[in-house]
């Protein structure tokens, strides 16, 4: 994983749980690497992997069982929830980005439905 | 909390070389020492080890005063090469495992293996990359409190700064603290908690990576670069 260092880095490795997880690469209720085993992989702190599991605990996007690891949740609401999001801020970035050539949303949309 | 510096000064004859040094390092986090060469690293960590003296000022670690104890608890990896000769990595292995109590053979075996770093070998017939690893591996598998690592970067190939950074995220745990110093921060940024910028001698900079990284949307060299172009 490469990182952009102008950004937290505990966010990049969040995103790019949830991104594995809304792609199905990490399947609902399936067990996560280990932190540790995790930092050494990407090559980071390991208080900084502590932290990106530790917000996506409070978000309920993963569960710790004591003792056992730590495992992506079953909820499929919450899959869906992040799906959505994720998709809508790749469509607003891609909205700005068209923005800023000129195009008005018409304009976009035509040259969306051309492809 | 591992160790404490309070208003530590250095001189070497007239020339000042740390001016009133104030510092808290705390178990379970890496630090980066970082400044240009001259900026007085090394001469930090030397002390802290127990290497040489300071001029005046207070440094403990484990609330103990810097003396034979506290080099018992703290690994000072220094940037020279520093085996004989003959020597083979076995050799060199026993040494350690002979002069300190805290050393643990086992693991040390283990990190030589993963790094395909063979015990038969002569240490002089050893690259600077694989001297480097071999290096950092002798220092880690002693079960310090504080682990001092000055300049492990220092003219590695790629692929050996690869492996360096696994074996020092692999060893540094909630039981010890790890300082590395370095002027190539770029290497080093993602492995770390904490940043120490030090110039000319003071610390202008000590600050928790991530919380930067947030405030300023800057990485750290790119802040490295405003405290060391800025003059």
């Amino acid at each position: 994983m490469k990182f952009n260092n102008t950004v937290p880095i505990y966010i990049q490795i969040m995103n790019a749980i949830i991104e594995k997880i809304v792609s199905k690469e990490l399947k609902k209720g399936e067990q996560l690497q280990s932190v540790r085993e995790f930092a050494v992989e990407l090559k980071v702190n390991v208080n900084t992997v502590r932290n990106a599991y530790g917000e996506l605990e409070t978000k309920g996007i993963i569960f710790k069982k004591r003792g056992i690891g730590t495992f992506v949740t079953e909820d499929m609401d919450i899959i869906e929830k992040l799906k959505e999001d994720l998709s809508l801020s790749v469509v607003n970035e891609f909205i700005k980005k068209m923005e800023a050539l000129g195009y008005t949303k018409d304009e976009i949309l035509k040259r969306i439905e051309a492809i | 909390m591992i160790t404490k510096i309070e208003n530590l000064n250095k001189k070497f004859y007239n020339k000042q070389v740390l001016s009133n040094i104030n510092l808290e390092i705390e178990k379970g986090k890496i630090y980066g020492l970082l400044g240009p060469n001259g900026s007085g690293k090394t001469t930090m960590m030397r002390i802290v080890a127990n290497l040489i003296k300071n001029t005046t000022g207070n440094v403990e670690v484990n609330e103990l005063k810097l003396g034979k104890q506290t080099k018992n608890i703290v690994a000072f990896m220094p940037t020279s090469n520093f085996f004989p000769k003959w020597m083979k990595v076995k050799n060199a292995v026993d040494y350690y495992n002979d002069f300190y109590d805290d050393f643990d053979r086992e693991k040390c075996i283990e990190i030589l293996e993963k790094v395909d770093i063979e015990m038969g070998l002569k240490i002089k017939s050893l690259s600077t990359g694989m001297t480097e690893k071999f290096k950092i591996a002798l220092t880690m598998s002693r079960n310090a409190q504080l682990i001092l690592l000055d300049e492990p970067f220092n003219g590695i190939d790629i692929i050996a700064k690869e492996d360096i950074k696994k074996i020092i995220v692999e060893n540094a745990t909630e039981e010890n603290a790890t300082i590395i110093s370095s002027h190539l921060i770029d290497d080093i940024e993602p492995i770390l908690d904490e940043v120490i910028m030090i110039k000319k001698g003071e610390i202008v900079l000590n600050d928790n990576v991530e919380k930067l990284r947030e405030e300023k949307e800057m990485s750290i060299i790119d802040i490295y670069k405003e405290v060391f172009l800025n003059v």
